[in-house]
């Protein structure tokens, strides 16, 4: 029972909004003391997984490239674009973004976008631009705008990318099963993922599409 | 062979500018914080291969210190004036570099394979992505320098400038991941896994499959990763109460609760890179903001993906 007093670090931290950096660490020397690890042990543990996961900070490496783009006015030239296209809707940036990862994601292609290579430099500002198309936009609105191009990004890459025979979460469901005397193939898995994968585009769609009306209602009542 | 070792020095060698930049920059207050943070990350970086799990550990601490003791904030932006006047001179040249990298991410995960040395691949094949992306980001900025008119600095000034406005944030996925890992090791998941079934009677099937999926929701958000949850709920109800006690199928089973796992990735602030990254990155002013435009469809498909297994795991 002791090493559940980690979890319970961790939910206390986030909800009284602590810095989560030094939540989450003080929840794994709490975790690894209460399960019995020396101090040293503990370090141990969490330096052999920091060192191991490096791989997940390959994404900042981008960076330095959206950052010369923008200072060469990226934003401001996509901006210039879509508004020319009048046909260019805040939904339907959102909604073909949404498809656009989930397909790519389905077809195994989940690391082609993201939030650093994608989302900042080109949907966010596209959006943003499509909406201002008709109409000026509220700061908030802007905000808005851009937390819902994030989840486009996260829900088109969660319910895609399980439709995919090779990816992680598919090839570990496989793993523990196989482990646990029952031999599936990946394909029967990967096909069980296809109605949810199709639910999540009709409920996440329709909420981008409305949202996108929202905002056009509250242009067209300050105009 | 090109493997993950050469893109970690790439980025070690990155985040080791950056704190050179941040440390030359008199005029801060906190740069001297600063800058010994992006340093010791990019000491991990690129030597973390070949330090000891203590030393590795130790680095790790004192990101942690830094990191939660508040850093420099970064520079200011080039004034919207400026940037309107580059975007006129560079015109539709902009686009070459930024759609390049999703274009040649593409390319090399699909083609590195046939690349040799010999009989050796060129490329380790267990991470053509991750290497195609170092790749990418090369050529990208290479086609910046040619097409577009900007001052030589600025990859690194406006990179850095990007990364500081991330901020400690930036490490928070890697910690959480490496949180998990004490997790699994003290053995957090069994006593979850024991505590849910002691708790709640399993007369029926519908009961096993509403607390099966709820679990996974539940400790997915706990722990940010539905990869975490789903050893410990199949183990401890899936399998056992699904399939053995009511003769469920476990591919239905599994498939459909790693999906209840995925909503709940969703809805948390645990699952750092897809929810707070993503908030920092889009300068929101609520670090939250991501998740809360996303817990209305995490939740309306959590409901429908309990209802399809309810109504799928027993009929086959």
């Amino acid at each position: 029972m002791l090493v559940l007093s980690g979890i319970v670090i961790v939910i206390l931290g986030f909800a009284l909004r602590l810095n989560p950096l030094a939540v989450v660490g003080i929840a794994g020397l709490v975790t690894g003391l209460a399960g019995g690890s020396s101090l040293r042990g503990v370090i141990e543990t969490f330096g052999h997984a920091f060192a191991e996961n490096r791989y997940v900070g390959i994404v900042w490496l981008v960076l330095p490239v959206i950052g010369l783009l923008e200072r060469a006015g990226l934003r401001e030239r996509l901006q210039a674009v879509i508004i020319a296209l009048q046909a260019v809707t805040l939904a339907r940036v959102l909604v073909s973004y949404l498809l656009l990862r989930q397909v790519s994601a389905a077809l195994g292609l989940n690391a082609l976008f993201g939030h650093a290579q994608m989302v900042r430099p080109l949907i966010a500002p596209m959006a943003e631009a499509a909406a201002e198309g008709s109409g000026p936009i509220s700061n908030a609105t802007r905000m808005e705008i851009r937390a819902y191009a994030a989840s486009a990004d996260n829900v088109g890459n969660f319910f895609g990318e399980d439709v995919f025979v090779a990816i992680g979460s598919v090839l570990l469901m496989k793993g523990f099963l196989q482990q646990n005397g029952i031999v599936v193939t990946p394909l029967a898995l990967a096909r069980w993922a296809i109605p949810t994968a199709i639910l999540a585009f009709a409920i996440h769609g329709a909420r981008l599409a409305l949202f996108g009306r929202r905002v056009q209602r509250a242009q067209a009542q300050n105009a | 062979m090109i493997t993950l070792e050469h893109v970690y020095i790439l980025a070690g060698l990155m985040f080791a500018a950056f704190a050179v930049g941040r440390a030359r920059d008199r005029a801060h207050p906190r740069r001297w914080r600063s800058a010994a943070f992006w340093g010791t990350y990019a000491l991990s970086f690129l030597a973390g291969s070949h330090l000891s799990d203590l030393a590795n550990g130790i680095l790790l601490s004192v990101l942690i210190v830094l990191g939660a003791s508040g850093l420099a904030r970064p520079d200011d932006a080039t004034p919207p004036t400026e940037r309107l006047l580059a975007a006129l001179r560079n015109g539709n040249r902009l686009f070459v570099p930024a759609l390049a990298i999703p274009a040649l991410v593409l390319l090399g995960t699909l083609f590195f394979k046939y690349l040799r040395v010999g009989t050796a691949p060129l490329v380790d094949p267990a991470h053509t992505t991750l290497i195609a992306l170092a790749f990418a980001v090369l050529i990208a900025l290479l086609l910046g320098y040619m097409l577009l008119r900007v001052p030589w600095s600025a990859p690194l000034t406006e990179g850095r400038r990007l990364m500081e406005a991330v901020g400690w944030a930036a490490i928070l996925p890697q910690t959480l991941a490496s949180l998990g890992a004490l997790f699994a090791s003290a053995g957090v998941g069994t006593v979850v896994g024991g505590l849910l079934t002691q708790v709640i009677p399993m007369t029926h099937g519908a009961t096993a499959v509403a607390t099966y999926a709820l679990g996974m929701l539940v400790f997915t958000v706990i722990m940010g990763n539905a990869f975490a949850a789903f050893p410990v709920m199949t183990a401890g109800i899936g399998l056992p109460l699904i399939v053995g006690r009511f003769g469920g199928d476990p591919v239905i089973m599994s498939a459909v609760g790693m999906l209840c796992g995925f909503c709940g990735t969703l809805m948390t602030p645990m699952a750092a890179n897809f929810n707070i990254v993503p908030a920092v990155l889009l300068e929101l002013p609520d670090r939250n903001g991501v998740i809360k435009v996303q817990i209305p469809t995490g939740a309306l498909l959590f409901v429908a993906n309990t209802v399809l297994m309810a109504l799928c795991v027993y009929r086959h």
